[in-house]
């Protein structure tokens, strides 16, 4: 019997540190059993356990994308516990990832559309598994205009910088980078708050669907948003955190009514959010 | 097999006879309760008590389960890596478990043993297990069993069933694996129809001792958000002081929590029961709680066993009327009222 609880040994490949305060840290993890990276098959919005032994475990997003081979990329807050000492680990150390879990965001569906993606802070990981994804040049034909709006406090609170500035140097994808508030005199992007942005620049709801992952307070106000652009909440897509053990719907935590977050979910349209308990 | 008769002594005795092949467990008197403990010398089987005060889940989901273990020495090549831990899995036979807590280990074992994913403590629990389960002559006050789902004579998820006839107990075997466990038994002589006619009755007697009666079919078809925002959870919730008996105690409360512990060199992963009546239970990292408030805990606990449950699985309820939460709350939250205030809705 597989046992699902039981993480993969991966080592420490790199770290890097994103932001400006630190708190935002990159790990690629290559697998120790090559085999195991072959058992490991994931699609952009799924999530993974990471597993420290005698630290513990923590649900995060996959920011890879599947087309990314050789390793997996996993952008950790540091908030608690498990995520301080994996912050002070080093590349070359041992720990696990127990995954892939969750859902994902509907590839299928998305095909043949325009897709908008929207982002704030450091919800930004499984949003670029989806945009590595999709530029991928065997995958970009498969969907139409590609928008980005992507913003955090300040430019230096932005994640993937690098990455940021070559798609914004692309044509087949339009990005939208803004911050909230800067001194910088040649920040050279958007400066306001996500939801303001959005209504800026996305101007058509038509053939499309959004990806929105942030923090509640950018969801709260970028839903209204969208749905005066003539957005229905079938092509409004969440991607929902909860705090979790086991990821795989068993040990009872995460629920939303009778969906678990780490199993049913973490992706959830709005419409199917709506016909859910507020609870989350 | 044909039904058997047992004297109560020469069933302890063949409950002896088991104890080199299987661990044996049986309802054993601690202070003014029962619970269940391993057959020895020191813990001897009394069969005289209307319910264990905690249910036998423990023999199939421990309160506290070592997962896996690791060692944290550098020197050595496996370090940090996860290996199984080792258990113990010969078959073991509990013998005296109620027919309410038996159908409560059916209705659990949908949550770990499910076409995505199979939870292998678990399984190999209810695969190494043999259920010899106890009709109640005499249901509590608070026993509710007949309403949901389940009777004092209830044969779900039993291999065995004991009918106490005073001096005897009448021995049905629901299962193979009821027929081989009592292959392995000694003594005992095949029920005439005078027994069988016996234990019939006793059947229909107890059910007839249920007075206490709540439908609890209404609620697949109630909006689950109209219960949700019901007006009368801050009426069920206001006493409540969130101590977490009435999951601890309910046989059908599965939730558990996963910690790493270390000692020196040496650690474990263990999981432990846990409750949706802790605030830690949702708690974010972050900060964020979306149950933070008690009513919102009480009222997920309740949802769970009436709405979700029935909802997820489509099937009953996830309550087996046992009425511990009843009998045990400190400030008397009855679920019973609970199943009405929802059906009134």
């Amino acid at each position: 019997m597989e046992n699902p609880y039981l993480p993969y040994p991966v080592r420490i490949k790199e770290i890097i540190t994103e932001t400006e305060d630190r708190n935002l840290k990159t790990f690629h993890f290559e697998f120790i059993h090559p085999e195991d990276e072959e058992k490991f098959v994931y699609t952009p919005g799924q999530f993974a356990e990471l597993s420290v032994a005698g630290q513990g475990e923590i649900p995060i997003g996959i920011a890879s994308s599947p087309t990314e081979k050789g390793s997996v990329m996993f952008t950790v807050n540091r908030v608690g516990a498990v995520t301080t000492y994996l912050h002070n680990m080093k590349p070359g150390e041992t720990m696990g990832i127990r995954g892939p879990l969750g859902n994902w965001y509907p590839w299928e569906e998305m095909e043949g559309k325009n897709v908008v993606i929207i982002g704030g802070g450091f919800a930004f990981t499984t949003l670029r598994s989806s945009i590595i994804y999709m530029i991928q040049p065997e995958n970009r034909s498969k969907f139409k205009d590609i928008t980005v709006v992507y913003g955090a406090r300040s430019p230096g609170m932005l994640l993937y910088r690098e990455e940021l500035t070559q798609w914004e140097q692309r044509d087949d994808i339009d990005m939208h980078i803004t911050v909230d508030a800067t001194e910088d005199p040649d920040w050279k992007y958007n400066v306001g708050f996500v939801p303001t942005i959005t209504e800026e620049k996305i101007t058509s709801a038509d053939n499309a669907v959004a990806l929105v992952c942030g923090p509640p307070i950018m969801i709260k106000f970028t839903q209204p948003v969208l749905e005066k652009l003539g957005f229905p909440p079938e092509k409004i897509i969440l991607s929902l955190e909860m705090r979790m053990k086991c990821g795989i719907g068993i040990c009872g935590r995460c629920n939303i009514g009778d969906q678990y977050v780490c199993k049913e979910g973490p992706v959830f349209s709005l419409a199917q959010l709506k016909e859910l308990p507020q609870e989350y | 097999m044909d039904d058997k008769i047992f004297s109560k002594e020469e069933w302890e005795k063949a409950l002896e006879g088991l104890k080199d092949s299987h661990r044996i467990f049986v309802p054993v008197k601690e202070g003014d309760y029962h619970t269940f403990a391993r057959l020895s010398e020191e813990n001897r089987p009394d069969f005289d008590f209307q319910n264990t005060r905690l249910s036998p889940k423990s023999l199939i989901l421990p309160q506290s389960e070592r997962m896996f273990d690791y060692s944290l020495d550098e020197k050595s090549e496996e370090a940090h890596i996860l290996k199984e831990a080792t258990k113990e899995s010969s078959p073991q036979v509990i013998v005296g478990l109620r027919p309410c807590d038996a159908l409560a280990i059916q209705l659990v074992n949908i949550n770990f043993d499910n076409p995505e994913y199979r939870d292998p403590w678990w399984v190999r629990g209810i695969e190494s297990t043999t259920s010899v389960g106890l009709g109640c002559n005499e249901p509590c006050a608070t026993c509710f069993c007949s309403s949901t789902g389940g009777g004092p004579f209830n044969e779900k998820g039993l291999d065995v069933l004991l009918y106490d006839l005073g001096d005897n107990f009448f021995v049905r075997s629901l299962s193979p694996k009821g027929e081989s466990l009592l292959e392995k038994v000694q003594g005992g002589k095949s029920a005439d129809g005078s027994a069988k006619e016996e234990a019939e009755k006793l059947s229909a007697s107890a059910l007839e001792k249920i007075t206490s009666k709540v439908p609890t079919d209404q609620l697949r078809g109630k909006n689950v958000n109209a219960l949700f925002d019901a007006p009368f959870w801050d009426e069920v919730a206001f006493s409540c002081i969130n101590c977490g008996t009435c999951t601890y105690l309910c046989p059908t409360c599965w939730c558990f929590d996963i910690q790493d512990e270390v000692l020196g060199k040496e650690g474990d992963r263990l999981r432990n029961w846990d409750s949706c009546m802790f605030p830690l239970f949702t708690y974010h990292g972050s900060g964020h709680n979306p149950r933070e408030k008690k009513v919102q805990r009480v009222r997920q606990r309740f949802m769970h066993k009436l709405k979700y449950y029935v909802d997820k699985y489509e099937t009953g309820v996830a309550c087996v009327g046992c009425g511990r939460c009843v009998q045990h709350c400190p400030v008397n939250i009855d679920i019973r009222e609970v199943f009405e205030l929802a059906n009134g809705l």
